[in-house]
């Protein structure tokens, strides 16, 4: 076991660069450490949520820092088997390079297949994933037990995402810079991915591309779901969260019903309909928004905390974040 | 298993370690909501009605999915825990309960006793509309998609009776149960899915009107027959220990609600035991078609004609209890009586939906008649009682109309095993000339969803099998297929413990509810004179002066039945 590699990406601090955090080289000692011959690698490409698009640049750009990083997670593990879990729309614009490079790796005795995943929120959750592999409903599983012990099949499963899985191998070649992908949208100048230091906050790295709005602005920080909403005073010193998503909007030009009724619409949609408070939650609260012309807060936040406090999963679990975000740092009601 | 203490409420109680403590509530009464929880089936948490406060953490948890251990402590009814609990219930419940005016379960419902216990009101919210059409099983049950809430727990009992009809459909709010495409599988109609459904959307096909409507008529003389089971269930409807035995006191009932005639679907089971029996002797001395497999299950007879027509040969040509009794009153007893058969209205009471599919089968006509006509579940049963006012626990027992007279042997029809027992008691005589003395074959008892035995019959040693599901009876053909003298007798019911547990049954049905049902029938076995089908001397009026009179295709339409190769929904 390549312990060594384990103690770099420990002392790099790589964490998980899907949305969670979770510290990398724990993860890889859970794996390594359960029982089980049969083990499996899964890159996580599912990137369902809106504002996210820096798996695909990084699959584009370095599919085979990328690869060479699952190989690896599979060395470590002395496994052969491993998925990418790649949202069905990327497969289509990256699938020609992408098995070029997996098929060199098969040819020296991994398995390394591609999973083509119908687009979809939920289904970069890890476990919803683990059943979508399986050919069963996409949709989370209890925990614990945590993929690292049970996951696909039932045996050990390291899922990590793309860009985890590529600060990897730039741990491995003693290339890792401590910068991480930014996804920048919204109102400005200079959209897309910029690979920049990981201490930046927001509003140096808004400067540095070139992207600070001369008009009064506020920030979705994380995802363009579930990110947390900040007002543009509060941006010096805030580190980007989540995935890595920067979505800037125009005050002026934002009407709050429509992008309130933005994430409800995403939400509604995404529900993968397992629990109660998440499908008929998220339902209720588009209906309720839709049918009035006012926004009304209070019912809305009785749904969403009950959301956030009892859902599955943390899909449900983080509709409140956004819009309670919004409505207490931007609009701020007296 | 280890016992270990679980702290609910500040007051301590064992529980099995790693039980879910939402068991440990539900066993020591205390009141927790739940609707995707069922004792039997994997743990699903998706309802999220059953919170809980960690008194460790003070977080809200599921109480389905914490594990009994030491040190576990909960806390059922802070403030925090109504509010969300009751804010998940209106959720959860707000396409169900939109649909309430509509439904047939009136006051007897679990759904509108949580909505009325914890103030459940859906008002604000809207009516999801599910992109789905109601789907019918035939006459037996259906699935209604607007009031599904997503629990799985259908899903996962036709799995587990090893049919795989139902599978989960959509996401976000159009999640629904619904069934499979695939045209290699079809429903085989035991309508376990109805008894394990929280908010029946799936439910049985509703005949109660029927029923009201023919006991309003003047001009039809109705006959009211009851399936064992029902006997031993039908109290659970009224909140009565599990088990009781409320046969006189249905006698009373039917009266009261207007039937003219309280006979028994007993009566139909003496007739079958002797038919099967004889035929059983008949294939052992000619070493025909052997194994010989029951067919009073209407479900595992759908499932033979569907998944295995190449096996019809091995099914009992006798028809089902119910068939038996409704045929002999539209037959025997109406020219006894000097009753027009025609006037007759036969309603079954059963613990079964795929009665109601039995009962429409075109072939079992006699003289262009059904021989019964309308089939009610327990649960409808209690929901007409209800309706009617009567109260059933505190009636006074009466005795059934003569012609309905039964044994014991009938009784335990119910049980899985039953049917085998009671041919059993009958075949002995038939093969040795002699009555058994020690009538029970224990081997064949239990609820054991596969018991193998080896029984002697006077000189001759008989190779058994009891099963209950159809994953079960899938295993015992395989068997079979490996070795075609595995067994001489094979005895299969499609529900789980056999009638008892059926699909027709009080909700809850579960495993250990079962059980407790089942001993209340061999305990009213025992108490009986009367204990082999043979003997019953009103079956023995009916062979003896009625059907041995008669030319042999007019008995067979009376007695017997044919299968054939079914397809998809036939």
């Amino acid at each position: 076991m390549n312990n060594d590699l384990v103690a770099k990406i420990e002392e790099a601090g790589l964490v998980g660069r899907g949305g969670a955090g979770y510290l990398t080289a724990k993860k890889w000692r859970e794996v390594a450490m359960a029982n089980g011959e049969k083990k499996f690698v899964i890159v996580n490409a599912s990137e369902g949520e809106t504002g996210l698009f820096k798996d695909f640049y990084i699959l584009k750009n370095h599919p085979e820092t990328v690869v060479k990083g699952v190989v690896l997670a599979l060395d470590h593990l002395h496994a052969k088997d491993a998925y990418f879990n790649l949202n069905k729309r990327y497969y289509r614009l990256l699938r020609f390079k992408l098995e070029h490079v997996i098929k060199e790796y098969n040819d020296k005795g991994y398995n390394i297949k591609i999973f083509v995943e119908e687009p979809s929120y939920i289904g970069g959750e890890e476990t919803a994933l683990l059943n979508a592999i399986e050919g069963k409903r996409t949709e989370p599983r209890s925990k614990p037990p945590y993929p690292s012990l049970a996951g696909l099949y039932g045996k050990p499963t390291l899922i990590n995402n793309v860009e985890t899985l590529y600060n990897v191998a730039c741990v491995a070649d003693g290339t890792f810079e401590h910068k991480r992908f930014y996804c920048l949208s919204g109102d400005l100048k200079h959209k897309g991915v910029n690979h920049m230091p990981d201490d930046w906050d927001i509003e140096k790295i808004l400067k540095e591309t070139d992207n600070y709005p001369d008009f009064d602005f506020f920030v979705q920080i994380g995802g363009g779901a579930s990110g947390t909403v900040c007002d543009q005073d509060q941006i010096k010193g805030k580190l980007a969260t989540g995935a890595g998503a920067i979505e800037i909007f125009d005050k002026k030009k934002t009407d709050p019903r429509k992008l309130v009724l933005r994430w409800l619409e995403f939400y509604q949609k995404e529900s993968c309909g397992k629990c109660a408070p998440c499908r008929a939650g998220t339902y209720q609260l588009y209906k309720m928004v839709k049918a009035q012309k006012d926004i009304p807060w209070k019912e809305m936040f009785e749904i969403l905390e009950t959301m956030e406090a009892t859902s599955f999963c943390a899909l449900g679990r983080s509709v409140a974040e956004p819009i309670r975000s919004y409505y207490s740092n931007v609009l701020k009601p007296s | 298993m280890n016992q270990v203490k679980v702290s609910i409420n500040g007051k301590e109680y064992f529980a099995p370690e790693g039980e879910s403590v939402l068991q440990t509530a539900i066993d020591n009464g205390i009141d927790i909501p739940h609707f995707c929880y069922h004792e039997d089936l994997p743990i699903g948490s998706s309802c999220r009605t059953c919170l809980v406060e960690d008194v460790k953490t003070g977080r809200i948890i599921t109480s389905c999915s914490i594990k009994a251990g030491e040190g576990v402590a909960i806390l059922t009814d802070t403030p925090k825990v109504k509010e969300l609990r009751l804010k998940n219930l209106e959720l959860l419940l707000a396409g169900h309960q939109k649909n309430c005016p509509r439904c047939q379960k009136g006051t007897s419902c679990r759904v509108a006793d949580e909505i009325g216990k914890y103030g459940v009101s859906t008002v604000k919210y809207w009516r999801p509309e599910i992109q789905e059409k109601l789907h019918k099983m035939s006459q037996a049950a259906l699935l209604d998609p607007q009031l599904c809430i997503a629990c799985n727990k259908c899903v996962e009992i036709c799995e587990k009776i090893g049919v795989g009809f139902l599978e989960m459909r959509g996401k976000n709010i159009q999640t629904h149960a619904t069934w499979t495409r695939k045209p290699e599988i079809d429903c085989i109609y035991c309508g376990q899915c109805t008894v394990h459904c929280p908010v029946a959307s799936a439910r049985e096909q509703n005949q109660i009107e029927d029923v009201e409507k023919a006991l309003a008529d003047k001009d039809k003389i109705v006959i009211a027959q009851m399936a064992p089971s029902v006997h031993a269930s039908i109290g659970e409807e009224f909140g009565l220990p599990i088990g009781t035995d409320m046969t006189g006191r249905v006698y009373t009932a039917f009266r009261k609600l207007g039937f003219d005639h309280v006979f028994d679907v007993n009566m139909g089971a003496d007739i079958t035991t002797v038919v099967e029996a004889a035929e059983l002797v008949e294939r052992i001395k000619e070493n025909k078609n052997l194994p010989m497999f029951t067919s009073c299950c209407p479900a595992w007879v759908k499932f033979m004609e569907f998944y295995h027509p190449e096996m019809l040969d091995h099914l009992t040509t006798s028809r089902s209890p119910q068939m038996h009794s409704g045929g002999a009153y539209k037959t025997w007893w109406a020219k006894k009586e000097g009753i027009d058969p025609q006037k007759i209205v036969v309603v079954s009471f059963m613990p079964c939906t795929s009665k109601k599919y039995e009962a429409r089968h075109e072939k079992l006509k006699i003289n262009g008649l059904w021989p019964v006509d309308h089939v009610l579940t327990t649960r409808e049963f209690g929901a007409l009682l209800k309706k009617h006012n009567i109260d059933l626990p505190n009636l006074e027992p009466s005795e059934v109309d003569a012609p309905g007279a039964y044994s014991g042997a009938a009784v335990i029809y119910g049980a899985s095993g039953g049917v085998m027992e009671s041919a059993l008691r009958t075949a002995y005589f038939d093969l040795t000339g002699k009555e058994l003395e020690k009538v029970e074959f224990e081997k064949v008892r239990g609820i054991e969803g596969v018991k193998r035995a080896e029984i002697m019959i006077g000189e001759r040693r008989l190779k058994v099998a009891v099963v209950s599901t159809a994953a079960n009876a899938e295993k015992i053909i395989q068997e079979i297929k490996n070795d075609p003298s595995a067994y001489d007798y094979v005895e299969v019911m499609a529900c789980p413990g056999g009638c008892i547990g059926g699909g027709g049954q009080p909700i809850p049905t579960t495993i250990n509810i079962v059980a407790k049902r089942t001993a209340s029938l061999y305990k009213t076995d025992a108490k009986m004179k009367l204990r082999k089908a043979h003997l019953n001397p009103v079956v023995r009026d009916f062979f003896d002066n009625y059907i041995a009179k008669l030319p042999v295709a007019a008995r067979e339409k009376i007695l017997n039945t044919s299968y054939s190769r079914k397809k998809k929904f036939q």
